[in-house]
């Protein structure tokens, strides 16, 4: 491993201890993605030899592509961590989808009211996540321990400074703390340290040839019968791979011949698009995620 | 050469720092196509360059920032070249954000100044360079910007950099590279222009992919903060955290502060492996060959190297909200890995940063840096700043918001630099009383051998306890058994036992606390001289009068026996005398009263002198 993905992974694991040290119950987000996958693998040397002391947290928005699901059960199982799996039912009986629902009201109802239930329920007050710095411009400007007022709510200026490894986890009942582990991981880190690690990864990630239409110019993938598809619209089979995973109808494939992770850090490197171009929730308007995560969107 | 470069850019307000930080990103080809299609969309709508790329927009991230032009928050930025990785923290200029500056220098090694050619040096650039180097940056890369606006004279560079020198060298850079650029046209960015044939020296980015910016610091021996204790199950108990400093290997002799236990390293576990070494820097857990008291927030460090110690600092603090750090206030002060309450007993001074020079003041109020005296209220494993960040940094916390009030460095512990004086601290003998709701006093018993003065003192306590009152005793047994072990019977052995017992009770006495004394103390003049040493209504005489016949009777330990037999030598009323009070407070009668009479008497003269005491005040 190169010195500087030494160094990144010593500082994540420095902070993942210090959330365990900090919170009363802690629990990690679980996405599935390779983000996720990288920061398991972190947590599990930081506590070695015991199983990294929280729950892992996944929120179902029963959308997401088969493989993950069927990745995440055997993952969960294999690291001897508790899983928990929350669902907005209540929306879900509702009728709320991805496809007659514009995304951005899908994914408040889905994800965002979904995540606040699951973490009201569970009473955590301290939640770690795979977010990065890289990744969106207003996360470019997020603690690595960030501060949550009553209802989940981020407010960009009320955060606290936080200066060189010391972090403040100290809260009043009902506020809550965001912990970052990869906040200064970048696309390019994660899938070295996949290659160098020799991580296990879902393989939706690898290029391969699968079903999808086009529609705005991006390529989506028909994972389930439950994806309606236009008159005339007729899927094709393509060798498509993808850059991010979330819920397959928000969810755009890039076509690409990389089977390897190799490969993978080869295209990465060359990238000309960022990897959240295929997320269609960013898109929504100026602004966009930095409105989400005001509201508590992770 | 290091991997990666941790920089942060800073500068007064409209300087062109979003502007240069987008430029960076853009000519180091970071910026994706979707990015610079939103950037398109953008620089229409909000940007300040007309249709031209508004390379700001790529960096100011929030919605609340883009409607006013300017940078709220501290934001990280991350790209590479063929030859290093950069991290950048791009930092507000505006004068009450300068708290996030100060964040993103805490993790910084270099910092690039952006001056705006036109304006010159500002208040911020003075303000910014001063809190870059109290965070302990020595290298600044001085970028002079929108040189094509002044026409790359040559001349308004010089000066601002001529102006600029003296500063930075009173500041303590080890580097200062100034190089003048555009942003916005890219001149001197990537590769030097042609703009300016004048300037010899690097372009920006070249010069960053280049400058050697380690700092020089001590070469430390092995030292590591705890974060916590890992015990899965009852045989493996290992010690995690990251090392600060120096090298570890099994077999290594290390010590815990606090505590002083030293014991081997018996292994360094990593993953799925035990490790034959680790070094700065590295998250480790350690595994230890003997039981010693290890927490979080205790420090590993090398036996042969340890760490100080201390509850009395001085330090350099920055005020980070708007609630004023004020002599006197306490705060929960995160060190390292550990958490002391530490209250700041002076402000010594308050920094000018246009200038540096020292300003009195009663209070830092927010983006104030001043040097204060701190006291912890228990003593903490330490480094200065200047030779560790890591365990010379800390942070202090409001214990009632849990906002982050203020960051510090240690400069040193007040108790080991022998020319600081002691700072005067305002807690009396009156404020422990008060602590304990108690009013301080020696109660002085006095009488023969087995008069009763121990059985009575006892019980006193005993009731005293029982109410909440914060007592101690001292007896003639106790005392002679350690303190007094080198004192006889003679008189001068036995003036001198009285001696030291008198400055023992006067130290509990100052200590708030209801001190008992029992002690034959058979002479007058010495029992003066106690009195002598407190204050008025302090000394209470116990004159325990029991008959010598009686004592003799109950002779518990048979030392009447043995004076009587010749084998005991000056023992008070056989073969040495004793000198009953002439006026004490209070006259015991053993032979009359019982045990519970005589507490229950001394206990009323206590609450009525505690009800005297009330009606003088």
């Amino acid at each position: 491993m190169s010195g500087y993905l030494a160094s990144l992974e010593a500082e994540s694991i420095e902070i993942l201890r210090e959330a365990v040290a900090l919170a009363e119950k802690p629990v990690m987000m679980y996405s599935i993605g390779k983000d996720s996958s990288v920061m398991l693998h972190l947590a599990r040397k930081a506590f070695w030899p015991a199983p990294p002391p929280f729950p892992l947290l996944h929120v179902d928005t029963t959308w997401k592509f088969r493989e993950m699901i069927e990745f995440r059960n055997r993952i969960a199982r294999e690291c001897g961590m508790k899983l928990l799996v929350h669902t907005n039912h209540k929306r879900k009986a509702e009728g709320v989808n991805p496809f007659t629902y514009d995304s951005d009201t899908y994914t408040g109802l889905m994800k965002t009211e979904a995540l606040k239930q699951a973490l009201d329920e569970g009473q955590f007050d301290l939640i770690i996540g795979g977010a990065r710095r890289d990744e969106e411009k207003s996360r470019a400007k997020e603690r690595i321990f960030s501060f949550r007022s009553p209802g989940h709510r981020w407010d960009p200026k009320l955060q606290r400074p936080e200066l060189w490894n010391i972090y403040n986890a100290r809260i009043h009942p009902g506020e809550s703390i965001r912990v970052f582990p990869l906040s200064n991981w970048t696309e390019a880190d994660i899938w070295q340290y996949i290659a160098d690690e020799n991580i296990e990864i879902v393989k939706l990630y690898f290029a391969a040839m699968r079903p999808v239409v086009r529609r705005s110019n991006q390529w989506i993938m028909v994972d389930d019968e439950r994806m309606p598809l236009d008159p005339g619209e007729v899927p094709e089979m393509r060798m498509v791979r993808f850059r991010t995973l979330g819920c397959y109808p928000l969810t755009a494939a890039i076509e690409s011949t990389a089977t390897t992770i190799a490969e993978i850090v080869e295209e990465t490197q060359t990238a000309r698009t960022s990897e959240r171009q295929g997320r269609l929730i960013d898109h929504d308007q100026a602004g966009s995620m930095e409105k989400k995560k005001v509201e508590g969107y992770f | 050469m290091q991997d990666v470069l941790r920089f942060i850019t800073c500068g007064s307000v409209d300087d062109g720092k979003s502007t240069l930080i987008g430029r960076l990103l853009w000519e180091s080809k970071q910026v994706f196509e979707d990015h610079l299609s939103a950037l398109e969309r953008d620089s229409t709508r909000y940007g300040t360059q007309g249709d031209a790329i508004d390379f700001a927009l790529l960096v100011d991230g929030l919605q609340s920032e883009r409607e006013q032009s300017i940078t709220i928050d501290v934001a990280y930025r991350f790209f590479a070249t063929p030859r290093r990785r950069f991290i950048v923290a791009d930092t507000p200029g505006h004068e009450q954000y300068t708290r996030n500056m100060a964040t993103g220098a805490s993790t910084s090694e270099l910092a690039v100044l952006v001056v705006n050619a036109g304006k010159g040096l500002m208040v911020q650039t003075h303000r910014h360079a001063r809190i870059v180097s109290l965070l302990g940056i020595r290298h600044l890369v001085m970028a002079i910007n929108k040189m094509d606006l002044v026409e790359w004279d040559e001349e308004v560079f010089e000066k601002i950099v001529e102006e600029f020198r003296p500063v930075a060298h009173q500041l303590g850079f080890q580097s200062f590279q100034p190089i003048p650029v555009s942003a916005l046209n890219g001149d001197n960015i990537t590769e030097r222009s042609e703009a300016a044939p004048w300037y010899k020296g690097p372009a920006l980015l070249r010069y960053l992919e280049e400058v050697d910016a380690t700092t020089d610091v001590p070469d430390l021996k092995f030292r590591m903060a705890v974060q916590l204790v890992n015990r899965p199950t009852h045989d493996f108990r290992g010690y995690c955290g990251r090392i600060a400093s120096g090298a570890a290997k099994p077999g290594d002799r290390v010590r815990v502060v606090p505590g002083g236990q030293e014991t081997k390293i018996r292994s360094i576990v990593g993953w799925q492996k035990e490790l034959p070494s680790a070094a700065a820097g590295e998250s480790i857990t350690l595994c230890l060959a003997d039981e010693v008291d290890v927490s979080r927030g205790s420090v590993l460090v090398s036996a042969a190297d340890p760490v100080d110690l201390s509850d009395q600092f001085e330090a350099r603090v920055i005020c980070l909200s708007g609630h004023h750090l004020v002599a006197g206030r306490s705060y929960l002060m995160n060190l390292h890995t550990s958490q002391a309450v530490a209250t700041i007993t002076a402000i010594k001074h308050r920094v000018d940063v246009r200038t540096g020079s020292h300003e009195a003041a009663r209070a830092l109020e927010m983006n104030d840096i001043g040097v204060v005296n701190l006291s912890t209220d228990r003593p903490v494993p330490f480094e200065p700043y200047e030779r560790c960040r890591r365990l010379g940094s800390f942070i202090l916390v409001d214990r009632i918001t849990n906002e982050t009030v203020g960051a510090g460095m240690i400069d040193f512990s007040l108790r080991r630099a022998a020319n600081i004086h002691w700072q005067h601290v305002d807690i009396d003998k009156q404020a422990r009383a008060r602590q304990k709701l108690q009013q301080p006093v020696c109660l002085w018993f006095t009488g023969l051998s087995a008069s009763g003065k121990s059985t009575i003192a006892n019980l006193l306590e005993k009731r005293l306890f029982a109410a909440g009152k914060h007592t101690y005793m001292l007896d003639g047994d106790n005392v002679r058994h350690g303190l007094n072990r080198d004192l006889g019977f003679t008189e001068a052995d036995r003036a001198e036992n009285i001696r030291r017992v008198t400055e023992v009770a006067k130290l509990l006495v100052d200590a708030g606390l209801v001190t008992i004394v029992s002690f034959i103390s058979p002479y007058r003049a010495e029992r003066e001289l106690a009195r002598s040493r407190f204050e008025a209504g302090e000394f209470i005489e116990v004159f325990v009068d029991t008959p010598l016949a009686i004592c003799e009777q109950r002779d518990p330990k048979g030392l009447y026996a043995k004076a009587r037999r010749g084998e005991l030598r000056n023992f008070t009323g056989i073969d040495s005398g004793y000198e009953p009070p002439v006026a004490p407070e209070i006259h015991l009668h053993t032979d009359s009263e019982s045990v519970e009479q005589c507490v229950d008497r001394i206990l009323h003269f206590l609450e009525q002198g505690i009800r005297e005491k009330g009606k003088e005040q």
